[in-house]
């Protein structure tokens, strides 16, 4: 028997479906598009005129040792913040899940940082680290820890890492937190009488059951940080020292906008933008099946 | 040897709830004990208790002669089978069953022969290679059983482990326990809200209510003699007809009730108490102490083997419910007269409820 509703007549299914169709259509599709036109085209230095090239761009951007170390950079920068901020808020939420006083609090504080903008959490993490001005930098530097992210590039690396993962912990550990919760007490306890010390019945029980929420983590952390990351680095290092902290993404803004080359950005733009496409086909395709669901 | 004992027994949440109020309860080696009450009689609390899932406020809990109020779960070697099974939903049926035996790193070769051997009393063997969601309800009662007799416990517990199957498996299911318990010997536990398979399973019965033990003993000592109207009511269905009377020289007196000659009345009066199977229709005079009741009947509902007739007490007063034999031919609105003899007769205080006499 057919229990669903049916609605009459073929325009009404269209029109409901208009607002986010147009959605898409305005803010992904036209401007990918638009970016993928910009690619093939060479402008003059003034944008008055422009030039069909064909794959010069790309020729370009492929020769340029340049973009393979952004390339570096963003493998190096995006596995670090995905592996710390999924291991701590993990981590974090493990800890909110047990009974404990004023849990309520914890939560809510833990939850904080993300409703700060990318751009005022970068600064306060510039304030903090600031190395002669900032809190944290005057402790390491007394420390005796020559500590200096505007000029030692790894020193500025770390700094991005640390800001990112930290606006990123809140997120991932909403959602661990739901996990978690929704895991039936009873199979907690069955493991406990099952003689599972705390430590083995995480691996062995919490986490499996936890992989489709990880899983989901996983994807939007990585996309998190090829993407959203931009308003940190732009307003910590603006890229620096010396372009160690420019990620493909900050690449794009600082060749397109700074730079005046258009094309080659788009040209950029176009690839980031199928490197995150492949890398959620894979991760749909290969870690997906590990996933108990 | 593997008696459960609670000695005093308290459990005090916190902002001062009592749900367990200093309950003594002795299992034998071997026994069946099953606590029955309703929801929220702190009934499941002792049993979370006996299992250290719960901290234990004041008293002992013995285990084989043992002290185990500080002991974890695991080190009480207890099995515990729950309402919802709590299958480990990512684990085969064959790895659920083996998991406890692993964790206490028993010989590959003995777990493999333990579970083997439970998949076949229970049944099971087909199954062991899937996952818990391929199964049914029935099934998977199988497995967490199956869970609890391959890790040979000292103590067996379970937690309303029938409430979610359907009446036909439950009766089933209630019977292979009973069966399976008595095959392995092992002390065991069993919380429920359902007289009937309180009744059936147990060697001990305990009926809880607001946190204290009501009455212990053998199942048909609790309904021969319950010791109290809320036992009386709570064991038997349908429940016992418990009808307040008043005292006079003649034994109890209230519209629509004869005879009861010398019955021991307190001269503030009582409540009499009578199961539904032990009135019979009746026109004859009414035999020594017998008790006769007279009311017009409301309802009648027929199920075959026996007859349930409703009606009010003297045409106004309290509904009395009888259990016939057979197909009684009855009619509502027409009157009928029934009685009970002496010996099927119960007394209760007034205001406590408790017992009067033997």
């Amino acid at each position: 028997m057919e229990k669903r509703v049916v609605f009459d007549g073929k325009l009404l299914p269209y029109a409901l479906l208009l607002p986010q169709l147009i959605i898409t259509l305005v803010f992904f599709y036209w401007p990918a598009a638009q970016a993928v036109r910009q690619s093939f085209l060479i402008e003059d230095a003034f944008g008055t005129s422009s030039q069909f090239v064909w794959f010069e761009n790309y020729a370009h951007l492929f020769t340029n040792p340049d973009y393979y170390r952004s390339m570096l950079t963003t493998a190096v920068f995006s596995i670090l913040v995905t592996v710390f901020s999924l291991s701590l808020s993990l981590l974090l939420a493990v800890q909110a899940d047990k009974q404990i006083k004023a849990a309520g609090a914890y939560k809510t504080f833990l939850m904080w940082p993300y409703a700060v903008a990318p751009a005022v959490a970068g600064v306060l993490w510039l304030f903090m680290f600031q190395p002669s001005l900032g809190l944290v930098s005057q402790a390491i530097r007394s420390l005796g820890f020559d500590w200096n992210p505007t000029l030692n590039g790894n020193h500025a690396l770390s700094l991005v890492v640390m800001a990112a993962t930290w606006k990123q912990i809140s997120y991932n550990f909403l959602f661990f937190l739901a996990g978690l919760q929704s895991i039936p007490k009873s199979v907690i306890e069955a493991a406990a009488i099952d003689g599972a010390r705390p430590a083995r019945r995480f691996w062995t029980i919490i986490f499996p059951l936890l992989s489709p929420t990880t899983f989901f983590l996983l994807v939007v952390n990585i996309v998190y940080v090829f993407f959203d990351t931009f308003g940190i680095i732009d307003s910590v290092t603006g890229g620096g020292p010396a372009q160690a902290t420019t990620t493909l993404v900050y690449k794009v803004f600082s060749d397109g906008r700074l730079g005046g080359d258009l094309g080659g950005s788009a040209a950029q733009s176009v690839v980031l933008m199928i490197l995150v496409i492949g890398m959620t086909a894979i991760q749909f395709r290969y870690i997906e099946r590990k996933v108990q669901y | 040897m593997s008696e459960v004992v609670l000695d005093q027994v308290r459990k005090v949440y916190a902002g001062n709830v009592e749900a367990v109020r200093g309950v003594d309860i002795t299992v034998p080696s071997g026994a069946f004990c099953v606590l029955v009450g309703p929801s929220g009689c702190g009934k499941s609390t002792l049993l979370r208790m006996i299992a250290g899932l719960e901290t234990i406020t004041s008293g002992d809990c013995r285990i084989a002669g043992g002290r185990v109020n500080e002991l974890e779960p695991a080190e009480r070697d207890i099995a515990m089978v729950f309402q919802n099974y709590a299958l480990y939903p990512h684990m085969s049926v064959y790895d659920n069953m083996a998991y406890g035996l692993r964790n206490r790193r028993t010989p590959k070769d003995e777990i493999d022969a333990r579970v083997k051997e439970a998949a076949r009393i229970l049944e099971i063997t087909p199954f062991l290679e899937r996952k818990p969601r391929q199964l049914s309800g029935g099934q998977r009662q199988r497995v967490a059983m199956g869970r609890a007799i391959v890790r040979k416990p000292k103590v067996f517990l379970f937690d309303e482990p029938l409430s979610n199957l359907d009446a036909k498996l439950r009766i089933q299911m209630r019977v292979e326990i009973k069966k399976l318990q008595r095959a392995l010997g092992v002390t065991s536990v069993y919380v429920t809200h359902d007289q009937l398979e309180a009744m059936t399973l147990a060697d001990t019965l305990v009926v809880m209510n607001k946190g204290l033990v009501e009455q212990a003993g053998a199942p048909l000592d609790l309904y021969e003699k319950p010791a109290s109207t809320f036992v009386a009511s709570f064991i038997g269905a349908p429940p016992m007809n418990l009808i307040p009377v008043e005292a006079a020289e003649a034994g109890p007196k209230v519209t629509g009730l004869t005879g009861g000659k010398g019955l021991p009345v307190p001269a503030g009066g009582a409540i009499l108490g009578i199961r539904p199977e032990h009135l019979v229709v009746t026109t004859d005079a009414l035999p020594e102490g017998a008790v006769g009741l007279s009311f017009p009947v409301t309802a009648v509902e027929a199920v075959g083997a026996e007859t349930f007739v409703y009606g009010p007490l003297g045409g106004s007063g309290q509904d009395i419910i009888a259990r016939l034999p057979g197909k009684a031919l009855l009619e509502p609105g027409t009157p009928v007269s029934v009685a009970a003899t002496r010996d099927h007769l119960h007394l209760f205080d007034k205001d406590s409820g408790k017992r009067i006499g033997a």
